[in-house]
């Protein structure tokens, strides 16, 4: 069977599931498409998650109440052990990334990380994913019993409905966390999400304060219905929170248009973005890298050329 | 307690990069200390010298002769010694933790520090790979980190924002941008560095075997339409590039 690791948060899941369904589907590997939902009152997941799977494995447990990456490998290294999967899918969020490797060691499986496609060649499994900053596509292959992969978030359409899965609830032996979180600080957005937006403003240090990017990011996105992303160098300065970041430390996107204001172009910001479809620059600086990437460019002051853009989007 | 901190070394991340025979080629290009895993470095440093009771702290690097250099620049930065187990195989992070893990064990490594995400490869895999071999926790993507006695606190990034923590050596840190700002060797250390000892290792010891092979790599780059809109009439800008993105690219309502 195919296990693919259910995303989900706020009892609701998450869209990057639905990709993972479309992935295991497209990979041409054979078996059942597994869903296995990890967590505390989680049915509400788990009934949504059988409209896409043929089968739902749900693990409604006081012990799963937090993410953790000891324990999440644990119960997936189990759950594949005991169900004989041969494909182990998930997600390739922060936290993903992090517990999946665990778990192709605990299965002595090969790990196709962050992949961007999935196709089974014979017994080997192929797997796209950038690398070299996303300079680079790479194609690598694995072949073995059990293999660990993890979906790029984006990368694969959503799954439509299609299944009526049944569910099962599975026993756990789970090892107890190791690591005692002492505080936590979430950044919650009003906006939409930077991952499912399809226009986003980014503002760099070249919008000039904290002040302006409120009035020149925040009013274009507002202005445009966009998602508002920032640079590392805006959130190092503390202008803005982490989860708006947007590069090789941040987060990964891939609007239909992505408006850079007072970005330089810095290579780890271009690899977090240089997959949108339409990149637009504005940036005094006529030698800014981030011109080379551009469909359109403005060379010019952001504190002109934005109100302009903001009384022009009124119209 | 003794620091192990892995060093990789990528080409510097303005070089070209280059295919060749469908793999990415090297050949020609500057090549650095991977800057996630000199923060590393630089961390172990800082717990020493902040007085935390580190008793030596040894530099690893598995690769080819060239990654030598990688390891001098980090016993110039202040490490006692180093590493370096010396292989032309290109390992995946799951087989390089492998060794990894064994060198931790053999050092009786309390703390080791990783890069949380390789500048080539774009994996994030190699701490928690080794730490799962270890039985170890694991602090990724983490931007602050005291260490008092056996107890590890810290900041790290989570999915949606980030946490503070407090975990039991041993443990497996990744680092990341943020955490310090790595120093520069003098040329006193680097000199004084050239004494230290860096021991070379045989693969064979390890038995570490590549389960990953890459079968293809290519550079995709887009085609941008790169058009320049002349920025001195702000309001005719502003109007010309609205109009672009309604009606040509069509990307806005």
């Amino acid at each position: 069977m195919i296990l693919i690791v259910a995303e989900h948060a706020g009892g609701q899941l998450a869209k990057s599931t639905l990709e993972m369904v479309t992935a295991a589907r497209e990979s041409g590997r054979e078996g059942p498409v597994t869903v296995l939902v990890l967590g505390q009152n989680v049915a509400e997941v788990a009934n949504a998650a059988a409209a896409f799977a043929d089968q739902v494995l749900v693990a409604d447990l006081p012990g799963l109440a937090t993410y953790n990456a000891e324990v999440w490998a644990a119960a997936t290294a189990q759950i594949a052990q005991e169900g004989e999967a041969h494909t182990v899918i998930i997600g390739g969020s922060r936290s993903g990334r992090e517990y999946a490797p665990r778990v192709a060691v605990k299965l002595d499986a090969p790990y196709l990380e962050d992949a961007i496609a999935l196709k089974a060649n014979g017994n080997a499994l192929q797997a796209q994913r950038y690398t070299y900053l996303a300079r680079v596509t790479e194609t690598v292959e694995a072949e073995a019993p059990v293999i660990v992969v993890t979906v790029k978030p984006g990368s694969f359409a959503p799954a439509a409905a299609a299944a009526a899965g049944e569910q099962y609830d599975v026993e756990l032996d789970l090892p107890a966390p190791r690591i005692e979180v002492t505080g936590r600080s979430l950044e919650k957005s009003s906006r939409v999400a930077l991952t499912e937006a399809d226009v986003i403003v980014t503002g760099g240090r070249g919008v000039g304060s904290p002040e302006n990017f409120a009035t020149y990011v925040e009013g274009l996105a507002d202005r445009l219905g966009a998602g508002v992303g920032a640079t590392r160098a805006v959130v190092d300065a503390g202008w803005r929170p982490y989860a708006e970041q947007v590069g090789q430390t941040g987060k990964t996107v891939q609007p239909k248009a992505y408006v850079a204001l007072g970005v330089s172009g810095a290579v780890q910001h271009l690899s977090g973005m240089g997959k949108s479809k339409y990149i637009v620059a504005i940036n005094k600086d006529a030698e800014a890298p981030i011109f080379k990437v551009a469909d359109y460019g403005i060379v010019g002051d952001v504190n002109q050329i934005v109100p302009a853009l903001i009384e022009a989007a009124r119209k | 307690m003794k620091i192990l901190t892995l060093v990789r070394q990528v080409p510097d991340a303005e070089a070209r990069v280059k295919i060749n025979a469908q793999q990415v080629d090297l050949e020609g290009a500057t090549l650095v200390i991977d800057g996630m895993d000199e923060y590393g470095v630089e961390e172990a440093l800082r717990l020493r010298e902040g007085g935390a009771n580190v008793e030596e702290i040894v530099a690893l690097a598995v690769g080819p002769k060239r990654v030598e250099d990688a390891l001098r620049t980090a016993l110039a930065m202040g490490v006692d010694r180093a590493i370096h187990v010396e292989t032309d195989e290109k390992l995946d992070p799951i087989a390089l933790s492998g060794i990894v893990a064994q060198v931790a064990q053999a050092e009786g490594a309390g703390l080791v520090l990783v890069g949380g995400q390789e500048a080539d490869w774009d994996s994030q895999a190699l701490g928690a790979a080794t730490a799962e071999r270890l039985g170890w926790p694991q602090l990724t993507w983490t931007n602050e980190l005291k260490v008092e006695g056996d107890t590890l606190t810290g900041r790290h990034d989570v999915d949606d924002g980030n946490e503070s923590f407090r975990a039991s050596l041993p443990a497996v840190v990744t680092t990341q941008q943020g955490l310090n700002e790595p120093r520069y060797p003098t040329l006193p250390n680097i000199m004084k560095a050239k004494r230290k000892e860096l021991r070379k290792d045989d693969l064979a010891t390890y038995g570490a075997q590549p389960r990953v092979r890459v079968v293809n790599s290519e550079i995709q780059t887009r085609a941008r339409l790169n058009r320049m809109i002349d920025g001195k009439d702000p309001q005719a800008a502003a109007q010309q590039l609205l109009e672009l993105l309604r009606n040509e690219a069509k990307v806005i309502a």
